[in-house]
C-alpha cells in the first residue's frame, strides 16, 4: 500500500490498530475512524486491506461508508470544515455561514480547493446544540460562529498551515 | 416445541413459539398479502426485512398495525387481517412505493410476472394519491447477463438476501440511505467488474424489474431473418423440464418434442440438442478423472459445466485453479463442434454458421462471451437466451406450444442419452459421469445406472462408490454458499474426495437464474427435477458412451477422448480473478 515512508507508517499503524482488536466482529466502525483518522478518507485500497483483515466483503464496508455521511471516500484537504446543519444550528443560521465559507473559498459544499487546503462540507448534528451555530475544522470545533468572523477563521488556518 | 394459541379472523389457531403471525395465517390458509417476504425454507432463503408493510394485520391491544411477515405470535394474541384499516393501510403501502416507480408496466420486462404490479391490481389501485420525488439512477447495462435498474427497486432486499447469504458472492449491497439508497456492487462498480457470477438468482427472486436478464431476443431475430446465416439452435436439458410452465402446463410436464417443434416454427435451420453435448463433456470429464486418477493427478476433480461456479471459484478460490475439470461446458462443446464438425459435414462456412444456445441460465450469456471460449476468431456460441425468453419468442410469433405435435430433434447433434439428461438437476453430472467412468475402469456393465444417494435437495450430498478396488469419494454441492462450504473443507484438508460437482444454483438448472419465475413456490423445482428423471428413465441409452452420434464423433473428427484434438478443441483455461 502506497510506496513512500509516510504511507508505510500510517499503514503499520492501521496493521496494529487492527491487529490489536481481540474481537474483531463488530470492530469495523472503529477501524475506518482510525483509518480515515489516518489517510483523511477511506481509499479503494484501504477498504480492501479492511475488508481482507475483517474478513468483510467490500461490499458491505462499501455500504457501510456510505450509509454515514462522516466516512468520505474522496481525498479531502488538510483542513475539513464542517459546517453543522442540524436543526439547532440550521434555525440559527448555519445557511449563511456555509454560503460565506463558499464565497470565501470559491468552492461549493462537498468540494476541495485545488491547493488542497481546504473541504467544505456540511454535516447533521454534532451534539454541540448549545453552541448553534457550530463549525467544526478537523478536530477543533468553533461556537457561535458569525459570518462575518469566516475570513479570520479561514486566515488563521492558512497561517497554521505555513 | 412450545404451542401457542391465537385467534386470526375469529378463527383458531395454534403454531410452534417463535412462528410469525403470517406462518400462522398461512397455516390456517388465510391470505395476507405480502411483497417483499419470501420464504424458501429448503434452500434456506428466509428474507424477513419487512421493508413494504404490506402484510400489515390488526393485533388487539396494539396502537399500531403489526407487519405479519416479522411479529412473532403469543399467547391469546387475536388478529385481524382483513379489516378495512388493514386494507386501506396495504394500499397507501404500495402506492407509496408506486409514486417512486417508473409506472411503465405495459412495456416493462416484468410485466405480467411483477410482484408489485400483481399486488397493485389485487389491491384494487386506479389511482396514486402521492406525486413525490421519484429516484433516479443509471441503468447498469454492463454486463453481458444482467441489467440492474435500481429505478424500480423497492428495497425489499431479496436479492441482497440471496447474493450474500444463500450464494455468498457478497457482491449486491445497499449503497447510502434513506431515499438515496440503492443496491449496488461493491464499491458502486458496475456489474461487469464486480465479483458477480452471474448465476442470476438474485433475478429469479427480484419481485420487478429491478433486476432482469440481458435481452436477447431481438439478435436471435436478426440471425434467423438473415438469410446469409445458417441458424442452429441447442436447448440444455433444463429447458425441457420447465418451459411448458409459461404455457399453463402443470410444473413438471417435459415438453422435448414440442419445444423441437416451436423451435423449427421459429425457423431454425437445425434443431440440436446440448444433451448431446453433454454426453461429450462426459466422454472428456470422465477420462480426465480417470487420467488424474492414474496418474496421480491432482484430485478431486470439479466439474465446470456452469459459469456461475466457474465465476464463483475464479474470484473467490483462485488459489485452487488447478483442480477444476478443464472440459468446456455442453454449450461450448456444441458451438465448436457445430462450427467445425458439422459446419464441415454440411459444407457450410463457419462464419456463416450461428449458434443460438437456449439456456436455464444468465451466466450462460456471459460465458458465451469469454474470450477464450473462441476459435478461428470465432465466439463459440454467438447467442444465449434463457427459457423465459424462448418463451417470449414463441408467443410473439403466435406458437401456442401445448397445442404442438412432438417431433425429433435434427441428427447428428440431437442424439442423447439419458446421461445427457440429468445434467439438467444437482446430481446429474456427476452420476452420468460415474456411469461412463465405472464401464471404463471395472471393464464390467453397470446394472443399475441410478445413484439414488447424489439425488435431492439437500446442500452437500456424499457417495462412496466401489470402483474395483477403490472406494471413490464423491460430493454435489448445489448453491454457491453449499459450493463454498465444501472448498474451503478441501482447502483446510478437512475433507477429501476424488471428485465432485458443483452447481451454482439451488436446485442444479432447473432452479437456473433464466427459468420461468417460481414466484417462491419451491414445490417447482421439485417437479422440474422429477421431470428430468422421468426423461432419463424413459431413454434407451442411459449412458454416455454409448451415445452412437458421439461414438461417431470420435471415429469420425475428435480421435480419442482427451486427446489433442480434443483437448484443443474442447478444454479451456481459467483465469485468476480479484476477491474483493
Amino acid at each position: 500500500m502506497g510506496g513512500n515512508c509516510d504511507t508505510q507508517e500510517k499503514f503499520a499503524e492501521l496493521q496494529n490498530f487492527i491487529d490489536s482488536i481481540e474481537d474483531k466482529r463488530g470492530a469495523l466502525i472503529a477501524v475506518l475512524h482510525r483509518a480515515q483518522q489516518l489517510y483523511g478518507y477511506l481509499s479503494n485500497e484501504v477498504i480492501f486491506y479492511v475488508s481482507e483483515k475483517l474478513v468483510i466483503p467490500s461490499s458491505k464496508i462499501y455500504g457501510v461508508i456510505s450509509f454515514y455521511s462522516y466516512f468520505t471516500t474522496k481525498q479531502r484537504g488538510k483542513y475539513v470544515i464542517n459546517v453543522c446543519l442540524g436543526t439547532a444550528c440550521f434555525v440559527r443560521g448555519a445557511e449563511a455561514i456555509m454560503k460565506e465559507f463558499e464565497k470565501e473559498l470559491n468552492i461549493k459544499a462537498g468540494e476541495s480547493t485545488k491547493d488542497m487546503k481546504f473541504t467544505l462540507s456540511g454535516l447533521r448534528c454534532i451534539g454541540a446544540c448549545g453552541l448553534a451555530p457550530v463549525v467544526m475544522i478537523n478536530d477543533k470545533v468553533y461556537g457561535r460562529v458569525e459570518v462575518d468572523q469566516i475570513k479570520k477563521i479561514i486566515e488563521e488556518c492558512e497561517k497554521e498551515a505555513e | 416445541m412450545a404451542m401457542v394459541n391465537l385467534t386470526i379472523n375469529n378463527q383458531k389457531v395454534s403454531v410452534e413459539e417463535g412462528r410469525t403471525i403470517l406462518d400462522a395465517a398461512n397455516k390456517l390458509k388465510i391470505k395476507i398479502p405480502t411483497l417483499c417476504h419470501l420464504d424458501l425454507e429448503n434452500i434456506k432463503f428466509v428474507n424477513q426485512s419487512a421493508s413494504c408493510r404490506v402484510c400489515v394485520v390488526e393485533v388487539e391491544g396494539r396502537r399500531n398495525l403489526a407487519p405479519s411477515c416479522s411479529t412473532p405470535v403469543s399467547e391469546g394474541m387475536v388478529v385481524t387481517t382483513n379489516s378495512i384499516r388493514c386494507i386501506k393501510a396495504r394500499r397507501t403501502m404500495v402506492e407509496l412505493l408506486l409514486s417512486n416507480h417508473p409506472k411503465d408496466c405495459l412495456i416493462c420486462q416484468k410485466s405480467l410476472d411483477c410482484e408489485l404490479q400483481a399486488l397493485a391490481a389485487e389491491l384494487n389501485i386506479r389511482e396514486i394519491k402521492f406525486d413525490g420525488e421519484r429516484a433516479r439512477h443509471e441503468i447498469d447495462i454492463s454486463s453481458q447477463s444482467i441489467v440492474r435498474n435500481m429505478d424500480k427497486c423497492i428495497l425489499c432486499r431479496r436479492c441482497e438476501t440471496m447474493c450474500n447469504e444463500v450464494q455468498t458472492v457478497h457482491v449486491l449491497s445497499p449503497v447510502n440511505r434513506g431515499f438515496d439508497t440503492f443496491i449496488a456492487p461493491s464499491l458502486n462498480l458496475p456489474m461487469n467488474e464486480s465479483t458477480c457470477t452471474f448465476c442470476g438468482q438474485c433475478v429469479a427472486v427480484c419481485p420487478t424489474a429491478a433486476l432482469t436478464e440481458v435481452n436477447n431476443i431481438s439478435k436471435v431475430w436478426d440471425a434467423l431473418n438473415d438469410k446469409t446465416k445458417y441458424v442452429v439452435v441447442q436447448t440444455a436439458p433444463a429447458v425441457r423440464a420447465a418451459l411448458g410452465e409459461e404455457f399453463g402446463a402443470e410444473p413438471g410436464t417435459s415438453v422435448t418434442g414440442k419445444m423441437v417443434a416451436g423451435l423449427r416454427k421459429l425457423g431454425f435451420d437445425n434443431v440440436f440438442d446440448t444433451d448431446f453435448a453433454a454426453d461429450l463433456t462426459i466422454m472428456e470429464e470422465a477420462t480426465e478423472f480417470i487420467h488424474r486418477l492414474q496418474h496421480g493427478g491432482k484430485l478431486p476433480i470439479l466439474t465446470s459445466c456452469c459459469p456461475g461456479w466457474v465465476k464463483f471459484f475464479e474470484h473467490q478460490f483462485s488459489d485452487m485453479l488447478d483442480i477444476p475439470s478443464t472440459s468446456k461446458s455442453p454449450h461450448e462443446m456444441f458451438g465448436v463442434i457445430a462450427k467445425t464438425y458439422y459446419a464441415n459435414k454440411i459444407g457450410i462456412d463457419p462464419q456463416d454458421m450461428y449458434v443460438v444456445s437456449v439456456m436455464p441460465c444468465l451466466a450462460k450469456k456471459y460465458e458465451a462471451a469469454r474470450p477464450e471460449l473462441a476459435h478461428d476468431d470465432m465466439q463459440d456460441v454467438d447467442t444465449v437466451i434463457t427459457t423465459r425468453e424462448l418463451a417470449k419468442m414463441l408467443k410473439e410469433a403466435n406458437i401456442d406450444l401445448m397445442s404442438l405435435e412432438d417431433e425429433d430433434f435434427d441428427n447428428p447433434l440431437g442424439e442423447s442419452t439419458g446421461a445427457s439428461v440429468i445434467f439438467g438437476t444437482t446430481g446429474g453430472v456427476i452420476e452420468a459421469a460415474l456411469r461412463t467412468a465405472y464401464e471404463w475402469l471395472t471393464e464390467e456393465t453397470l446394472e443399475k445406472v441410478e445413484f439414488h444417494e447424489l439425488r435431492g435437495f439437500d446442500g452437500i450430498k456424499e457417495a462412496v462408490i466401489k470402483i474395483n478396488d477403490l472406494d471413490v469419494k464423491i460430493a454435489v454441492a448445489h448453491g454457491l454458499g453449499n459450493a463454498r462450504r465444501l472448498l474451503e473443507q478441501i482447502r483446510d484438508g478437512k475433507a477429501t474426495y476424488h471428485a465432485i460437482e458443483i452447481m451454482a444454483c439451488p436446485g442444479g438448472c432447473i432452479g437456473g437464474g433464466g427459468q420461468p419465475y417460481h414466484h417462491g413456490n419451491m414445490a417447482y423445482l421439485q417437479k422440474r427435477m422429477e421431470c428430468i428423471y422421468k426423461e432419463d428413465e424413459g431413454k434407451t441409452i442411459r449412458k454416455s458412451h454409448e451415445n452412437p452420434y458421439i461414438i461417431k464423433l470420435y471415429e469420425e473428427f475428435l480421435g480419442e477422448p482427451y486427446g489433442e484434438k480434443a483437448h484443443k478443441l474442447l478444454h479451456t483455461h481459467y483465469v485468476k480473478r480479484v476477491k474483493m
